[in-house]
């Protein structure tokens, strides 16, 4: 009495599965040149209020204040007037405020802030923040950067991880996926330690094409 | 240890996106990286991401007729825009912030960089913001705005578009982009639209909607966003 079953068998597999539901994508658009009075209207005097400034609030005691500044540079060697960055980081423990990230205590650091290159001299932006720790046990220290601009049709994701901790970095596998000769571009530079709280100052600029074009991720 | 993301759903949909240099779009030129992205094993860093929500938008964010209102209405076509925000497998992307900004009924916006010679509206501010429902529907009542001159090439024009910003769940599935208008003979000709790969356009065109049309009121539009995911969570995150 096999023989059914087997033909019973062959007859179930044969039965076309139903393709699981997959929506297309939303294409990206550039930001334009217009997105200031609503994604930083604070920073260019729009009578607006954003979600958010240029600013990453400690939750904690003893964090180390960090200051990051630079220039968004086109093909041409110009700094560009009007790109957005946001930076998204974790606490000095190395805790994302996000559900996904299952480590109590989190909870109320927001580690998410938006700067545009403009109105200060040069076309620099400045980010105020804490430096982060760790998330694992393998990545070194650093901020997730998501980059906007006129002449950019879709975001670009980079990070900045710290001069200050090339021991860390040398281990880092984000960096070893990289070639040697770009990881530079991914390493903000640590200009000088001032001030009663001893705000770590950095200089981290980002090249879109030419020698020093900095490395953008896919994931 | 950083998890690699599974190909599928979860990546990024390049073939449904513009590429980073189309050089009808002259900015793209200069300011387009050249070298290939580098792909990265998606770590917490990447799978989580900023969280606004509720707590981020007033009760009349949502509304740009009367969110900027100092002595009057603002000119122009009432509309009413509206949609739903879903991931990939048509999951909602539930109480999630989206930012909109735009150009006012005569195609000028409120920016101190907007050279062009037509009207400010000082009830008008163009800029607004609401949290998607537990269906991962938003809604916002605006102006239709205009078309306007950019000097990109010869007599060129900006399709009337209204700019939407949302993170998602994730760093990941953040998106920034344009919505356009069913019918508009500018989007032929615009460099920015034309881009998008041509089986995926289609995505940014709102739909005219009788059912979300207000008697009386103001016309409506459905557009509906699609973020990439689901994303997967990884397994380990020891310190």
């Amino acid at each position: 009495m096999s023989k059914p079953q087997d033909k019973d068998n062959t007859k179930t597999r044969a039965v076309p599965t139903v393709e699981p539901l997959r929506l297309g994508q939303t294409p990206s658009q550039t930001v334009g040149p217009f997105f200031h009075p609503v994604l930083v209207p604070e920073a260019f005097g729009y009578p607006f209020q954003g979600i958010v400034g240029n600013r990453i609030e400690a939750c904690e005691q003893n964090t180390q204040a960090i200051v990051i500044e630079g220039q968004v540079c086109d093909g041409a060697g110009r700094p560009i007037e009007d790109a957005l960055i946001e930076f998204w980081q974790a606490d000095s423990q190395g805790r994302y405020g996000h559900p996904a990230d299952g480590r109590g205590g989190n909870t109320s650091f927001r580690g998410f802030a938006r700067a545009a290159t403009g109105p200060a001299p040069h076309h620099r932006y400045r980010l105020e923040s804490i430096k982060p720790g760790a998330v694992d046990s393998a990545q070194a220290p650093h901020i997730n950067v998501v980059l906007f601009m006129r002449g950019l049709l879709r975001h670009l994701y980079t990070r900045i991880y710290f001069s200050d901790e090339a021991a860390a970095n040398a281990r880092d596998p984000v960096l070893a996926l990289i070639p040697e000769a770009r990881r530079a571009t991914l390493i903000a530079a640590l200009q000088e330690t001032q001030g009663d709280d001893k705000t770590a100052s950095y200089r981290f600029d980002i090249h879109m094409q030419g020698e020093k074009e900095t490395v953008f991720f896919d994931f | 240890m950083p998890q690699r993301l599974s190909p599928g759903p979860g990546s990024r949909d390049w073939s449904s996106h513009p590429p980073l240099i189309a050089p009808a779009y002259k900015s793209t030129r200069l300011r387009g990286p050249t070298r290939p992205l580098v792909p990265i094993p998606a770590s917490l860093s990447e799978l989580t991401g900023p969280v606004y929500g509720h707590e981020s938008v007033g009760p009349c964010d949502h509304d740009l007729t009367k969110n900027a209102a100092r002595d009057g209405e603002p000119l122009g076509e009432r509309i009413v825009v509206a949609g739903r925000v879903r991931d990939e497998a048509g999951r909602p992307i539930a109480g999630h912030l989206v930012e909109v900004w735009q150009a006012n009924a005569a195609g000028r916006y409120v920016h101190k960089a907007d050279g062009h010679d037509a009207p400010l509206d000082p009830n008008f501010f163009g800029a607004g913001r609401t949290v998607t429902d537990a269906e991962g529907r938003y809604r916002f009542l605006t102006i239709r705005p205009g078309a306007y001159p950019w000097g990109n090439h010869d007599n060129a024009w900006r399709p009337p578009h209204i700019h939407f910003s949302l993170f998602g769940p994730t760093l990941a599935s953040r998106l920034v982009t344009q919505m356009y208008f069913p019918g508009d003979p500018l989007l032929a000709h615009d460099p920015i639209y034309l881009a998008v790969p041509e089986k995926a356009r289609a995505r940014l065109v709102a739909d005219f909607s009788l059912d979300v049309t207000e008697p009386g009121f103001a016309l409506g539009y459905v557009f509906d966003i699609v973020l990439r995911g689901p994303l997967e969570t990884p397994m380990e995150h020891a310190p």
